[in-house]
């Protein structure tokens, strides 16, 4: 029977779940005309639930007959998707009075959705991976249609679930599987039941598999990206920045979780799998965005390639201290990712007008001399993301490139210093847009999304000076592990 | 036994703040300074470099107690494989000697600078780049003060690169000025290439280190040296070596001096701090830093010597024919960083350090005075009165030309009494500070060998004639030209530090006097026991006699030219061809042109057409291209139609299938 | 551990065997003497009218969807019931959370006007 103990352990989820509720109702009185209160209330939920995280930052512990349990990793990985949250309110407000779509539900779902990320970084149960997941799509189904009734926006939240329960279904699948071959949804029986000999090994890697195809499919890898730039372009802004980087990131803390606990025997064989789809998105990601000249789709692409790039250092796997070095490489670069996707989306998401989807390159011309705070922002992350020093891109480079390498994953490094090369083709052509071309934007900037494009370039800089330590604290966080 | 014998000094570990406190104002005036008025902007700049000097007065107090120094370390910066580096500070007393005089002498410039900049925006056309020089200023401030607070090579370079990259934004500062529009463009160019030179050394010198000691940290490097030195004598000669390239690059030294004294086309403050007072003397304090290094390779060490040798002599000889105000201080700076060079070289690092020091007091007062002349000759007044920086154009003279001033004693008094303090310390007549510095080099060279000695000597005859001559066209006789005529002492701000700097640059002797040698007793902490010039009262009778004759020469020489508009330089009639060659800066720039600038240019030229555009260029866009073409045909695969999405997902089942059965 | 499966795996085949086997006898030995009537679309004994691809309100799904969802509400309170006196007051304080939240949902549904027709 669940104790207090249980429920002081997910904190943070239990906070934000009950805040989430009272928001719903609470926002049912509050007139359209004054949805700030909404955004503040969420905010301050989500830095509440934050603080608990914080408190329990170094705490480790199992909770619900080991249905979740609380560590290093899940405690960092919630308070990134905590701060996310928070960036994607920030960004939010001006851009939702703007479209004239200053509805509460945002707020709530975003919050739902957040809790779903968190449980599904501590889940330990594949029944557990498999709510929290649905936890988290759902509400980002309703949030990426939350334009209705504009026709773009209902059609990427069709495209959305329709592939999203397709891939939902893939996954429960392989849990099925999995369950058919050790009798065991909970980790420690299934790790217990290959252990003692007793699992089925061909019905194992066909559930194992096919975890990977949904797991896949979340973090947007190719051949699993397809609704990934369609999704993004069609859905608010502000929700396309929040899946690039929370959706992402959750889609990672379940892939690395499950298969570090669950398949370590079998990284031989899906360390082909893994290779074959890290080099498949970045190079697919990368060559595709140079032919885009809408903003979104960009990033979109962008952020295929990205995934690729962290699953990089997770194809060496199996060896336990490349194990180690590749979940702490793949935290630093969720980390700096973070940073930068923000900051390039919030510059976006600021000079965005009302009813369209996504800016064109060209209309970034004139940025850097007009609001030279939001030019800076943009090129600090566009150098981000190519990994340029002094930036936290390349510091996430860094640590992903040198775990392949110690990995021995020499090809797969190679790909990638080649595709970067190839990004930066199209990151500097934004640069080039923003500050060499003559043109003014359209809008005056919104000032949350300045304020998150600043602190988010700002961190990128600073940080970038104490990369060690960072890593470090990485490092630190996950020895708890498992 | 004593708690403060186990700990340190706790003052010691302010020492980030040397850095901090420039960082602030940095982000202050980078923030706020659009809103702000001019005062506000100059103060923020102010406190924050007299911020710094603070720090440093605090850590000289601590190190009195625990002369040992301390490293204080910030922050982890790389550790990968085997380099390990951090952000450290180190605390001693050398390092702090150049905490003092970078931020004692900058915070005076700062202070100078808050005035003169007024007038030089509006002269210049745009005073809304007050608040951009202060920014660019502090930034110096933190470049340097991390240059020499670090605790291992690379942090130096940080700060190295730092101080290029503020040289090279403040000497263009008035980037679309000059002549033809371009010329301090040019200037600041030039000075960022011919240091990419000495820095393209100094890395080198730099990955040498890390190849042979494994570690770029001073204690760990100095502690390997004897060793790596006995077993391959040659790593450590050609490290210290492409060292000085560094040294010659960034101290201005044959046989790349030729950027300084293009320098001058950035303002004032700017030639006194950077190009005078602190940056160029970086060199001297990396060979001082380094002299483990230097003292395990007699051959490094003589080549250093006569590097600064040659180079104290041959640019005298070039500030004696210039007639810009500023040049022919720009020269006398080479000139005298050679003496320290030189000093450095022979293992008088106490005597090179006591130089800096002393040479950073006046002559960053001759710039700032010699500042203040320009700004007299311009006539700054007439902009107090209408207020209107757009009414204000340039008297078609040049402000900076010698042989227009003349008579300004009476005109600007403050000025010529400090300026005349600053030209006799230079010269080196006897009790002001210069004299003792350049006594103890030359003391410590006429131990050295006799060349050597007699080659600084030239340099130091000429020293004292050049500023003979210079005072007595700027000075003295009748005025030459309107604007002389109509010269006005300057506002308070600005004649203020130049009277602190005067006091400095007659007291600066008591630093090191002979008979205490408090400077030698606190940098052998540092340094150990170097060779040190005793005072030698024949040596110091010999170049007092020289400074003499030379300041009389050019009073003999010059009193007749006094007067005459546009006549011949009198040295002219006398020296003719010798003259006009010294004039010309002995045609270097020129040799420089035709036998690197213009056969590089040629090449580039017959490689620009078919190498570059043809192949390269070829094979660049063709890549490019190729990639384009991919990504357009890719892009159909996102077809819109999530009919194809599925399939995708389910080819991708299938493809995992495949090989999982075909393995 | 397959052979757990065995009496699935019969009840299947039985099942199959069974269904095909009613058909078959069905229509091997009943009378077949088919009218207008009999052969129309099954509609729970009404008369059909109209086109078969008649386009229905909206409004039916979304009561259908909060049918659904307060439906399943019942469905736990059912093992819920069975259980309720070993596991106490914990069952007790766990349901009336649940409750709250479905409650929270309706409140919601209520105040938006989902429930009105109109």
């Amino acid at each position: 029977m669940p104790t207090v103990n249980d429920f002081l352990l997910i904190l943070p989820e239990v906070v934000l779940l009950i805040w989430a509720l009272l928001i719903l109702l609470i926002d049912l009185w509050i007139p359209d005309t004054k949805k700030y209160y909404t955004a503040v209330l969420s905010a301050a939920g989500l830095v509440i639930s934050a603080g608990c995280a914080f408190a329990l930052l170094g705490r480790t512990g199992s909770a619900f007959s080991n249905m979740v349990v609380l560590d290093g990793f899940s405690s960092v990985l919630s308070i990134l998707f905590l701060l996310s949250g928070l960036a994607a309110v920030a960004l939010a407000y001006d851009y939702l009075k703007r479209n004239a779509a200053q509805r509460g539900e945002y707020y709530t779902l975003l919050l739902f959705s957040i809790a779903g990320m968190m449980l599904m970084a501590s889940a330990n149960d594949l029944i557990m991976v498999f709510l929290s997941l649905e936890l988290l799509s759902i509400p980002l189904y309703i949030l990426a249609g939350f334009f209705r009734p504009r026709l773009a926006s209902e059609e990427a939240a069709l495209k959305y679930f329709l592939l999203g329960a397709f891939s939902s279904a893939i996954l429960l699948f392989g849990i099925a599987w999995i369950y058919g071959s050790t009798g065991h949804t909970d980790f420690p029986g299934i790790v217990a039941s290959i252990d003692g000999g007793r699992a089925n090994y061909l019905l194992l890697l066909i559930g194992a598999g096919l975890l990977l195809v949904g797991f896949g499919f979340k973090i947007g890898v190719f051949p699993f990206h397809m609704w990934v730039p369609d999704t993004y372009q069609g859905s608010p802004s502000s929700i396309g920045a929040f899946m690039t980087v929370a959706t992402k990131a959750a889609g990672f803390a379940a892939l690395l979780r499950v298969f570090l606990v669950l398949f370590p025997a079998e990284a031989p064989i899906m360390a082909g799998i893994l290779w074959g789809l890290s080099a498949a998105s970045m190079i697919f990601g990368n060559t595709v965005a140079i032919a885009q000249m809408n903003m979104k789709r960009l990033l979109a692409y962008s952020s295929i390639a990205n995934a690729g790039y962290i699953l990089m250092a997770f194809v060496p796997y199996g060896n336990p201290v490349i194990a180690q070095e590749a979940v702490s490489s793949a935290l630093f670069y969720l980390l700096a990712y973070a940073l930068t996707s923000f900051g390039a989306w919030a510059v976006m998401i600021a000079l965005e007008p009302a009813e369209s989807d996504g800016l064109l390159l060209q209309d970034f011309s004139g940025l850097g001399r007009k609001y030279p705070w939001l030019g800076a922002a943009l090129l600090i992350s566009m150098l981000s993301f190519i990994g340029v020093p002094l930036t936290m891109g390349f510091w996430g480079k860094f640590y992903l490139f040198k775990t392949a390498v110690d990995g021995s994953q020499i090809p797969l490094v190679l790909i990638g210093l080649l595709t970067s090369l190839v990004s930066a083709y199209y990151y500097l052509r934004i640069v080039m847009f923003a500050y060499f071309k003559p043109g003014e934007p359209q809008i005056q900037p919104g000032r949350w999304a300045s304020v998150v494009a600043v602190i988010c370039a700002a961190g990128i800089f600073v940080l970038s000076f104490i990369p060690t330590p960072v890593f470090q604290f990485a490092a630190q966080m996950i020895m708890g592990m498992k | 036994m004593f708690l403060s014998e186990i700990f340190s000094d706790p003052a010691f570990s302010l020492v980030p703040w040397v850095v901090f406190f420039p960082l602030a104002g940095i982000i202050l005036n980078l923030i706020f300074s659009r809103r702000w008025e001019e005062k506000l902007t100059a103060l923020t700049a102010c406190l924050a470099a007299g911020g710094s000097f603070v720090i440093s007065l605090l850590l000289m107090l601590a190190l009195t107690h625990h002369p040992e120094g301390a490293t204080i370390t910030l922050l982890e910066w790389i550790n990968t494989g085997s380099l390990q580096i951090n952000w450290a500070f180190r605390v001693d007393t050398l390092s702090v000697t150049m905490m003092l005089v970078v931020s004692g002498v900058g915070t005076l410039i700062h202070i100078y600078a808050a005035g003169y900049m007024h007038y030089d925006v509006r002269i210049n056309g745009d005073p809304s780049r007050y608040s951009r020089f202060f920014i660019f200023f502090n930034l110096f401030i933190l470049a340097m003060m991390l240059l020499v607070s670090a605790d291992n090579y690379l942090m130096l370079f940080v700060g190295w690169e730092g101080v290029g990259l503020c040289s090279y934004l403040l000497i263009g500062f008035w980037f679309e000025k000059g002549a033809d529009g371009i010329a301090n463009a040019r200037a600041a160019k030039k000075a960022f290439l011919v240091n990419r030179i000495g820095d393209v050394g100094l890395l080198i010198a730099l990955f040498l280190m890390f190849w042979n000691f494994g570690s770029l940290q001073f204690d760990t490097v100095f502690a390997r040296a004897p060793e790596v030195a006995a077993a391959t004598p040659a790593v450590l000669l050609a490290m210290t070596l492409f060292m000085l390239l560094g040294v010659a690059g960034k101290s201005a030294q044959l046989p790349l001096y030729v950027w300084l004294p293009d320098a001058m086309a950035g303002p004032t403050p700017v030639s006194a701090l950077i190009h005078a007072a602190t940056m160029v003397t970086a060199g001297v304090y990396l060979v001082a830093r380094s002299h483990t290094l230097y003292s395990l390779v007699p051959a490094a060490q003589t080549t250093v010597v006569w590097l600064g040798a040659l180079t104290a002599l041959f640019a005298a000889t070039i500030a004696v024919a210039q007639n810009d105000i500023k040049k022919v201080l720009a020269y006398s700076t080479i000139s005298q960083l050679g003496f320290m060079v030189a000093a450095v070289g022979m293992g008088a690092f106490t005597a090179g350090l006591f130089h800096l020091t002393t040479h950073a007091f006046f002559k960053a007062l001759l710039f700032l005075a010699a500042g203040s002349v320009i700004l007299g000759m311009e006539d700054v007044r007439k902009l107090d009165e209408t207020n209107l920086s757009d009414s204000f154009h340039h008297s078609h003279v040049d402000p900076q030309d010698m042989t227009l001033m003349g008579g300004l004693r009476r005109k600007m008094p403050v000025t010529f009494w400090v300026y005349l303090m600053g030209a006799l310390a230079l010269a080196g007549i006897a009790p002001l500070a210069g004299f003792f510095s350049k006594d103890e080099i030359l003391a410590a060279a006429s131990q050295n060998g006799l060349l050597v000695f007699l080659v600084l000597l030239a340099a130091a005859f000429l020293t004292a004639f050049y500023m003979g001559r210079q005072l007595w066209l700027v000075f003295f006789g009748k005025p030459r030209s309107e604007n002389a005529e109509n010269a006005r002492e300057n506002t308070a701000l600005i004649v203020l530090p130049l009277i602190l700097l005067a006091g400095l640059t007659v007291l600066g002797g008591l630093l090191n006097f002979p008979g205490s040698l408090a400077l030698e007793g606190w940098l052998e902490h540092t340094l150990g026991k170097g060779i040190n010039g005793e005072f030698n009262s024949m040596v110091a009778g010999i170049s007092l006699i020289v400074s003499i004759t030379g300041l009389v020469t050019a009073w003999f020489v010059y009193s007749r030219y006094s007067g005459e508009i546009k006549k011949l330089d009198p040295l002219e009639d006398m020296f003719g061809a010798v003259f006009i060659g010294a004039r010309n800066k002995w045609y270097v720039d020129e040799l420089y042109h035709a036998i690197i600038v213009r056969p590089l240019e040629g090449l580039s030229q017959q490689l620009a057409q078919p190498v570059d555009q043809g192949l390269i260029d070829g094979i660049a866009v063709g890549f490019g291209s190729l990639t384009k073409a991919i990504a357009q045909s890719w892009r159909s695969i996102e077809n819109g139609f999530v009919r194809s999405y599925a399939l995708a997902l389910l080819l991708g089942i299938v493809l995992i299938f495949s090989y999982l059965v075909i393995r | 551990m397959l052979n757990d499966y065995l009496p699935i795996i019969i009840l299947l085949v039985l099942a199959t065997v069974l269904g095909f086997l009613v058909l078959i006898i069905g229509a091997l030995f009943g009378p077949r003497r088919p009218t207008q009537r009999k052969a129309a679309p099954y509609e729970s004994g009404m008369i059909p009218y109209g086109p078969g691809t008649r386009r229905i309100s909206v409004r039916y799904y979304l009561v259908a969807v909060l049918f659904i969802l307060f439906d399943i509400e019942t469905v736990f309170f059912l093992p819920w019931a069975v259980v309720f006196r070993q596991l106490g007051w914990f069952a007790l304080i766990e349901m009336l959370v649940f409750i709250g939240i479905l409650l929270i949902g309706f409140v919601y549904v209520w105040k938006k006007g989902a429930l009105e027709w109109e």
